[in-house]
């Protein structure tokens, strides 16, 4: 839904080309395309007006860089700025002192305070920690329930605490228990509450004066709109928060909360969610938020996820399979189930920059999870000797395989198409190797012919 | 207490209502429009409704009316106090802006630009009203603040009432009626849910809830006892077990059973998660194969204090499931709910309930007139002192 903010300041400056030096009156125009770009990434007003001034003020007088068309300069200037604004490096957490020390978790309802409780749980004990969950909502029906159960899943225990407790005497207690057994790790889950709920912040408070808390995480779901800032602000002075867990990011949010979050309290953002499952908690990486809350695509992230899957040896080997022209649709299959491994590809193809202007297209080619299942099926469909030679693959053979693999010939037909034209590019890659290496000219491109 | 859907229950003429409903929209219109310069009623809390509302009401049936008042005031009140609960919020700012000025000017302008923006309005609607009012502006229908203020207010209610869905939906003609709720995580839909039950419950509505979150760690147990506090049966499946089994199973006993309502819980889930909302595409389906007509109302929860990101959700969920209605909760918290006005511009599905609170009678039905009162008349009473 949004358009590419690179896009519109190249508009922007289409004018300007020609101009030497960014000023103050051309770069204003540039301002007011950040100024929306940001706002559409929910990211408070107040905060937004401040960070244009101070680009604003850093942009101008810089000169144009030659290798940089104007509206890439200033998106360098914007970027960095967001990036220092964000927090240059990932900040752990504070597990030394006295053991055990003491996380809080505190948020508004909904934000995923029980889910990351767990998340960071299972993070720590493949540390080598041993963390200790404590359910202190005793408010949310079934809020302890869900707590052990999904203790139970990253083995980790569970305080046993009752919805007629208090808040604080559960906290109090597992500290007691958590010494006995040997915890080092105390992660209090508490209920979600509304900021401007004096009752509930001052059951906080009560709860961080009783036990020594090391960390005080606010966690924030990243879809947060203008709010965001009010919220955190008050968490903070009541709380004074040791730093931010930003939720739900997997989502399409461009995450403007992050910003605005980091900016009125000053606190590091420690992790962000990114999944349901238990291990979808990633540390924070403030640049590629930055790029994100740009709207301008997340390269980085996607690079990281391949080199995940990918591993060395199989690269290179699959370098030579295509040197010599010997890529068979068994290695076309591995790397189709190499990029699942990946994760969602829609999740994927949103790294890419660029790619939400095409998703406005009608029908642009992008894939999606079913036609690659298909795609699979279809491959698994074949006998190991098709597979590698599909040149065999007639009418017949590709009506048993459509029937093998529940498609259409027709679909069978698009798998063939799409690897037969992957060859064909992988020849030409070849080719001007050998071209070059042989030092022969290369054609003259055609409107140059005479 | 249970305004769309009790309509329903009295007269089944569904689209004859539904014209009405038109009909009723653009008198309010036309009446606003030859008396732009009226200043809107001035509000103390203990105000029943405001006069504002007079012309629209009278089209209504008289009973209608009747029935509605006690229970709009305390709706009223509540809001309005909920609202008031933040100092920053919405209208007082609105009326600090007001307060000082004496003419339209761009300073104006730009300041009211920021303040609808801070409402979570998004950029877009944003500039909707400020062209509104700028035009207002040059053709001289204005040049006091306070007619500026009325401005916005009708925008917004227009906003807010555009709508393609039946205001009233009606009842099946047998077999229960329907209600699939839907929505990304933590929005607050189990919750919501047992709120609604307890509406239906209240009003003498057999209810059966199904708990179709068998993903979520305890989301069963939360609705199980959600169940038990208003007292309706719950149907549930066994945790990790397939939602659409669960929700065949149980339409089929609320069929058989003979309930009025029928709700459906489902876990939540990001609305860019394809395969999610594939799931979601075949529990609908499955609903249907007991009950050709249903769901009746596929309900998507929204949270107050989401911003932008909210219209994304809805616009696909809406491609997924055809969202029918829109419930928004939190709106205790955040005093802005700007975004319930971004959605309902830009998708035209009406909001039926919202919460503003954490008790059981603190969902309420909808209604975008008060809705807009109760966001403008806070603060008027320190105007006329």
């Amino acid at each position: 839904m949004f358009e590419n903010l690179t896009d519109r300041l190249e508009g922007v400056f289409k004018k300007l080309r020609g101009h030497g030096r960014l000023t103050e009156e051309n770069i204003e125009e540039a301002m007011r395309e950040v100024r929306t770009a940001l706002l559409e990434a929910d990211v408070n007003l107040q905060v937004v007006k401040e960070f244009i001034a101070s680009v604003t003020e850093k942009a101008v007088g810089k000169e144009v860089l030659a290798s940089l068309a104007p509206g890439q300069q200033v998106i360098k200037v914007v970027h960095e700025e967001l990036v220092a604004l964000l927090g240059s490096e990932a900040e752990p957490l504070r597990l030394d002192g006295a053991q055990p020390v003491v996380i809080m978790m505190a948020g508004l309802q909904g934000s995923g305070k029980t889910t990351t409780s767990a998340k960071i749980a299972r993070q720590l004990k493949e540390k080598g920690r041993k963390p200790f969950l404590v359910p202190a909502d005793v408010y949310r029906p079934a809020a302890i329930e869900q707590l052990h159960v999904l203790g139970e899943q990253v083995e980790v225990p569970v305080f046993s605490s009752s919805p007629e407790q208090r808040p604080v005497d559960i906290a109090r207690q597992a500290v007691a228990e958590a010494e006995q057994n040997g915890h080092d790790t105390i992660i209090i889950d508490t209920a979600g509450r509304l900021h401007v709920d004096e009752q509930l912040m001052g059951e906080l408070q009560e709860i961080s004066s009783a036990v020594r808390l090391s960390e005080v995480l606010f966690v924030a779901d990243a879809m947060t709109g203008q709010d965001a800032v009010t919220v955190a602000d008050k968490f903070n002075t009541d709380l004074e928060i040791t730093g931010v867990v930003l939720t739900k990011m997997e989502g399409d949010a461009r995450g403007g909360a992050a910003l605005s979050v980091k900016k009125i309290t000053g606190k590091p953002i420690k992790f962000v969610g990114v999944g349901e499952s238990i291990d979808a908690l990633e540390v924070f990486h403030p640049d590629r938020t930055a790029s994100r809350i740009l709207g301008m695509g997340d390269v980085l992230s996607l690079i990281e996820k391949a080199e995940q899957v990918v591993d060395e040896k199989e690269a290179k080997n699959l370098a030579k399979k295509i040197q010599k022209n010997v890529f068979t649709l068994q290695d076309f299959l591995e790397q189709l189930q190499n990029i699942k491994k990946m994760g969602n590809i829609e999740q994927l193809m949103g790294m890419v920059p660029g790619i939400n202007k095409l998703k406005q297209l009608q029908g642009a080619p992008i894939p999606t999870e079913v036609e690659m299942a298909k795609t699979e099926a279809i491959i698994q469909s074949m006998t190991k000797k098709e597979r590698s030679n599909y040149k065999i693959i007639n009418a017949s053979r590709r009506q048993r395989i459509a029937k093998g693999s529940g498609t259409s010939v027709q679909e069978v037909n698009r798998v063939l198409k799409s690897y037969t034209t992957m060859m064909k590019m992988m020849k030409k890659m070849q080719g001007k190797s050998v071209v070059t290496k042989g030092g022969k000219r290369r054609k003259r491109p055609k409107g140059l012919r005479r | 207490m249970l305004g769309w859907f009790k309509k329903k229950l009295s007269g089944k003429k569904e689209e004859a209502a539904a014209e009405e409903t038109v009909e009723t929209a653009d008198r309010v219109d036309a009446g606003e429009e030859s008396a732009p310069s009226s200043t809107p009623g001035t509000l103390v809390p203990d105000e029943v409704a405001p006069p504002m509302k007079e012309p629209a009401e009278s089209d209504e049936p008289a009973e209608a009316e009747e029935q509605k008042k006690p229970q709009r005031r305390s709706m009223f009140q509540r809001l309005q106090k909920r609202l008031g609960k933040s100092r920053n919020h919405f209208v007082h700012r609105l009326d600090n802006l007001f307060r000082g000025k004496k003419k339209i000017d761009q300073e104006l302008l730009d300041e009211l630009e920021e303040i609808l923006i801070t409402a979570d309005l998004g950029v877009s609607t944003a500039m909707d009203l400020l062209d509104a009012a700028k035009d207002s502006v040059k053709r001289q229908e204005l040049n006091d603040p306070q007619a500026l203020k009325k401005v916005l207010r009708d925008k917004i209610l227009s906003f807010l009432q555009e709508s393609n869905q039946p205001a009233e939906l009606v009842l099946p003609e047998s077999g229960p009626f329907v209600i699939m709720v839907v929505g990304v995580n933590g929005v607050g839909k189990t919750t919501s849910i047992g709120k609604i039950a307890a509406k239906f419950a209240r009003s003498g509505q057999s209810v059966l809830l199904i708990a179709g979150d068998t993903f979520r760690a305890a989301a069963i147990d939360q609705l199980k006892i959600w169940g038990e506090r208003v007292d309706v049966e719950v149907v549930a499946g066994p945790p990790k077990s397939d939602p659409s089994s669960v929700v065949f199973d149980g339409v089929a006993k609320g069929v058989a059973k003979d309930y009025d309502v029928v709700i459906i819980d489902t876990a939540g889930r990001l609305h860019t998660s394809v395969n999610l909302m594939e799931e979601l595409k075949k529990i609908k389906r499955v609903i249907g194969k007991n009950l050709s007509t249903a769901p009746h109302e596929v309900m998507l929860v929204v949270d107050a204090t989401t911003g932008q990101n909210a219209v994304s959700q809805a616009k696909l969920f809406n491609e997924a499931v055809g969202i029918t209605g829109l419930t928004l909760t939190k709106l205790d918290g955040t005093a802005k709910g700007g975004i319930v006005a971004n959605i309902c511009h830009e998708l035209k599905i009406p909001v039926r309930f919202i919460g503003i609170g954490e008790q059981v009678d603190d969902l309420r039905d909808f209604d975008p007139e008060e809705f807009v009162d109760a966001l403008f008349s806070v603060g008027e009473e320190s105007d006329s002192v």
